[in-house]
């Protein structure tokens, strides 16, 4: 079996190196496991940096945002017939060692796709960020229909199922909401799965903010109105 | 009949109006549905402005006080749909340029280490 590890990376060279280094180069059950980096128009030397650690690297020349890098993650897992898709974020909030547990609901041919869950638990998070994501959660049930603890993830695995017939179409952050309307679309067997983010100032500053709530419901109504 | 200032003024806007999307569908810029929306939608407009007692036939069917309160509300409604098609259609050019940008991305691959995919 073939794993991609797929890394939206956007203005990332402070973190992206240790990001790549972190993740594990092997895995028992797979015979590859390759990293790729998608360079969404960084103007800084994310795609340098990533090159360094020798992951593949794809470069968007303009910035189109994080689902735009997520489809092209997408689309090179299903080009080159990856058996399971990791999505794992560039700015190090996801700790490596939650990537054997979240594989093995996979493996085990219980779920279609996994996500990392921060909130499953309530933890000692910052409160704005606990509010985004409630609200978010909230937004995603009622357009989407599909329960879920952490709609903002960043932390999911595909199975081949799931990386074939998930088509994005959004370009910006409500890209993930919309892998809940692909789930509920393709009837995809979904899990969670418990994991602790690491909140550093780096990574907050990076994320989802309440101020990009508003245009990411705009965004998510103004697609349903087509 | 004795026209207004302003009678004059929006006719002769609204004729250089109709001029420019003639001149727009000759170039191919714009499709014959959109010449047709466009040139009654300004047509309309000149009778309204010239012949301001339709206007005032109009509000009294809609139910509304004055033909310029008709006309104002008709306006505003056209212009929020106008700007949803717009907004729409800027959405479709945006995914189109990430479609672009996805392919282009793509298109570096062979050149890159990657073994497998650049054998075959």
């Amino acid at each position: 079996m073939k794993l991609l590890i797929g890394i939206p990376a956007y203005n990332e060279e402070l973190m992206i190196g240790n990001v790549i280094e972190s993740l594990p180069k092997r895995i028992p059950d797979f015979e590859k496991v390759d990293i790729l980096v998608v360079d969404d128009g960084s103007s800084d030397n994310t795609r340098k940096v990533a090159k360094d650690c020798k992951a593949i690297v794809l470069s968007h020349i303009i910035n189109r945002g994080l689902g735009a890098a997520l489809k092209t993650i997408l689309a090179y897992a299903k080009i080159n017939d990856y058996d399971i898709l990791i999505t794992f974020d560039a700015d190090g909030q996801h700790n490596p060692k939650y990537i054997k547990r979240i594989l093995e609901s996979i493996l085990d041919h219980k779920a279609n796709i996994v996500i990392g869950s921060r909130w499953k638990d309530i933890n000692d998070a910052p409160r704005s960020r606990i509010i985004v994501n409630q609200i978010a959660n909230i937004i995603t049930f009622l357009l989407f229909g599909v329960k879920t603890s952490d709609s903002q993830s960043g932390l999911r695995v595909l199975d081949k199922k799931s990386i074939t017939n998930i088509k994005l179409f959004s370009d910006g952050m409500e890209v993930s909401s919309e892998f809940f309307k692909e789930i509920y679309r393709n009837k995809l067997i979904y899990k969670e799965v418990k994991i602790d983010a690491i909140y550093t100032k780096y990574s907050i500053a990076k994320g989802q903010q309440l101020t990009n709530a508003p245009s990411i419901l705009l965004n998510l109504i103004l697609r349903l109105l087509r | 009949m004795s026209l207004t200032l302003t009678q004059i003024l929006l006719t002769l806007f609204l004729i250089f109006a109709i001029s420019r999307v003639v001149l727009r569908f000759k170039d191919g810029e714009v499709s014959w549905l959109a010449l047709l929306f466009w040139v009654t939608l300004f047509s309309l407009a000149i009778i309204a402005i010239l012949l301001p007692q339709i206007t005032s036939e109009l509000a009294w069917i809609l139910g509304v006080g004055r033909g310029a309160d008709a006309v104002i509300y008709i306006s505003i409604v056209l212009l929020f749909y106008l700007v949803f098609r717009l907004y729409v259609y800027l959405g479709d050019l945006r995914h189109d340029i990430t479609e672009l940008i996805k392919e282009i991305a793509l298109k570096d691959l062979p050149k890159r280490h990657d073994k497998k995919t650049s054998k075959d």
